[in-house]
């Protein structure tokens, strides 16, 4: 079975997580622009960052035959430091509508502050400006009221439902989410946030529709396998392969190829895979044979 | 650089865009050009390409004919509907001030991904105040982007009009470093210099040492300031390289020494026919 990971953060994943994510059947993954598990200072570490999700993680991926795309955006921590911020929404139309960004995100609220909510309302209309759909990150503390005041908020800028991708969902939000007509995705952890029990609970409860599986995976304790191991023990449970297939694949698919940047083709007819190219010079080999798919 | 440059680009796309495209461009050009909004620039800079698609313009011979009037030796060969959109979107925002136009650029190439930052170098001979664009020309040239490369180096008359001859001479010799063609540099025989020569020479004797091929164009920029040592290796190819090498030297020497070729009847008969580097080239290839 083919998977998506629409949100895994492989600039802090090495090498042998792209073998064994693209082994598990992982074709393509979405990394969201997050921040870096400690607080940046100055816009110039964003301009780079955003940079190097364009060139040289998407070269990386494909090295490895994953497609690899992104979401820009102003994440809610960061977004407490207003001198920053604003530098960084300066700049950030610079990014948004680059190829293969599939989403503004991922933004939302983290402690709710009021410069959390400023800075998400104007993410909200870039996107409406560039048309393309939202991530939003919901908070851990608070969790409840924060993703119902994120949806509102959307909505309240004029964002159709099928447009946002509300993230890190649990048993508790999920049900408002999916009767508000907007896509739930869950971010599967091994110990916080949902497990992989939990995830095939929610859908032999709700069903697949509107239903997104990711890993979130980053710097911290996390698995970039989530998905292709949740998948398996939904399919343990009986869950039908149908249902499998809409909500770590196919869901993914529709909601984020609403941008027009994220198309089956781009990986069912993907070039071969040759290490032996360089990106501005670098090879991701150490002294390796380069590794050319036939 | 006149709106007239931009007008000929407008032109190339307005046969190739659908309604929709050409719809979203001409507005959005009309809307940078009276409101001058840097932020209008960057999204539509950026938005270029999903609305304008990533279609090789491949003109016309009239159009080409119309480019070279526009820009004397430009040749918008690999030109894609993106490129030509995205400095269109440029050429449409105001630039009539020499330090605004630059430092508005510098942020364009900082945060260029690979289809914007082609645009970009594609369009330096289009470039108004040109010779402030020198060392952005030579930072293309440093990356090891092909395309990016070639963007600044291939069918642009820039680097022979602006660049001086060690950046001239890095970009000939990184070309066939990266084995990149030489034949559509523009200038490449009235650029030819001493130290080149000898460059080319040093990098053939560097490549004859470890038993390596050597591009048949490098001799291309050898026979014309030829001295003694050139003149020695253009002789070695002769009388010891394969055939399609011989008929490069018996190119690249049949104007400023031509006695090299007496002692070869079949060469002469070669060029005699006709012989150029484009059919050679071609001939090489297939």
């Amino acid at each position: 079975m083919r998977f998506i990971d629409p949100h895994v953060h492989m600039s802090s994943r090495t090498t042998d997580d792209y073998e064994a994510m693209r082994d598990a059947g992982i074709v393509a993954v979405i990394e969201p622009a997050f921040w870096l598990g400690q607080p940046r200072t100055n816009v110039g570490s964003f301009i780079d960052y955003y940079a190097s999700l364009l060139g040289w993680e998407r070269f990386r991926a494909a090295q490895f035959g994953i497609k690899h795309y992104c979401t820009m955006g102003l994440n809610s921590k960061e977004a407490n430091n207003e001198a920053l911020a604003e530098a960084v929404m300066e700049i950030l139309p610079q990014y948004v509508a680059k190829e293969g960004v599939v989403a503004v995100g991922e933004i939302g609220y983290d402690d709710q502050t009021e410069l959390e909510d400023k800075y998400y309302r104007a993410q909200l209309e870039l996107a409406k400006e560039v048309d393309l759909p939202v991530m939003i990150h919901t908070p851990h503390r608070d969790k409840k009221a924060g993703t119902t005041r994120s949806m509102d908020v959307a909505l309240e800028h004029g964002l159709p439902p099928h447009k946002v991708i509300v993230d890190h969902n649990n048993e508790e939000t999920v049900k408002e989410t999916l009767d508000r007509g907007f896509w739930a995705a869950f971010t599967i952890y091994p110990k916080t946030k949902m497990g992989k029990e939990r995830m095939a609970a929610v859908i032999e409860q709700y069903g697949s529709e509107r239903i997104i599986v990711d890993s979130s995976a980053d710097w911290g304790s996390s698995d970039p396998l989530a998905v292709p191991k949740c998948a398996a023990v939904m399919q343990e449970r009986g869950i039908s392969d149908e249902d499998i297939e809409t909500c770590c694949y196919k869901n993914a698919l529709a909601a984020y190829g609403q941008s027009g940047q994220f198309n089956e083709s781009d990986w069912l007819d993907r070039d071969k895979i040759d290490q032996s190219n360089l990106f501005e010079g670098n090879s991701v080999l150490r002294g390796q044979e380069p590794f050319i798919e036939k | 650089m006149a709106m007239s440059d931009n007008a000929c680009l407008l032109s190339f796309l307005e046969t190739r865009l659908d309604a929709a495209a050409w719809q979203w461009l001409t507005d959005a050009c009309e809307k940078l050009s009276t409101q001058a909004s840097e932020r209008d620039l960057f999204l539509s800079f950026s938005l270029a390409v999903r609305k304008c698609g990533k279609v090789a313009l491949t003109l016309n011979d009239d159009e080409l004919i119309k480019a070279n009037q526009r820009c004397t030796d430009w040749s918008p060969l690999t030109w894609r509907t993106d490129h030509a959109a995205r400095i269109s979107l440029l050429f449409s925002y105001p630039h009539d001030d020499a330090e605004t136009f630059c430092a508005l650029l510098d942020r364009l190439f900082q945060a260029a991904d690979l289809g914007e930052a082609e645009a970009l170098y594609l369009s330096l001979p289009l470039l108004p105040f040109g010779e402030k664009h020198v060392a952005r020309a030579q930072e293309g040239l440093r990356s090891n982007v092909k395309a990016v490369f070639e963007a600044v180096a291939h069918n642009s008359p820039f680097p022979r009009d602006h660049f001086a001859d060690d950046a001239w001479n890095q970009m000939v010799l990184k070309a066939l470093f990266i084995e990149s063609q030489l034949n559509p540099i523009v200038g490449l025989e009235e650029r030819c210099n001493p130290k080149l020569t000898r460059m080319l020479c040093d990098y053939a004797h560097e490549r004859w040492a470890a038993s390596r091929e050597i591009s048949i164009e490098l001799w291309r920029c050898v026979g014309a300031c030829a001295d003694d040592d050139a003149l020695a290796d253009l002789k070695r190819v002769l009388e010891t390289g394969q055939e399609h090498e011989q008929l490069a030297v018996a190119l690249s020497v049949k104007d400023k020494q031509p006695q090299l070729l007496d002692a070869y009847p079949t060469l002469h008969e070669q060029l005699t026919q006709g012989l150029c580097w484009h059919d050679l080239l071609a001939n090489v290839k297939a």
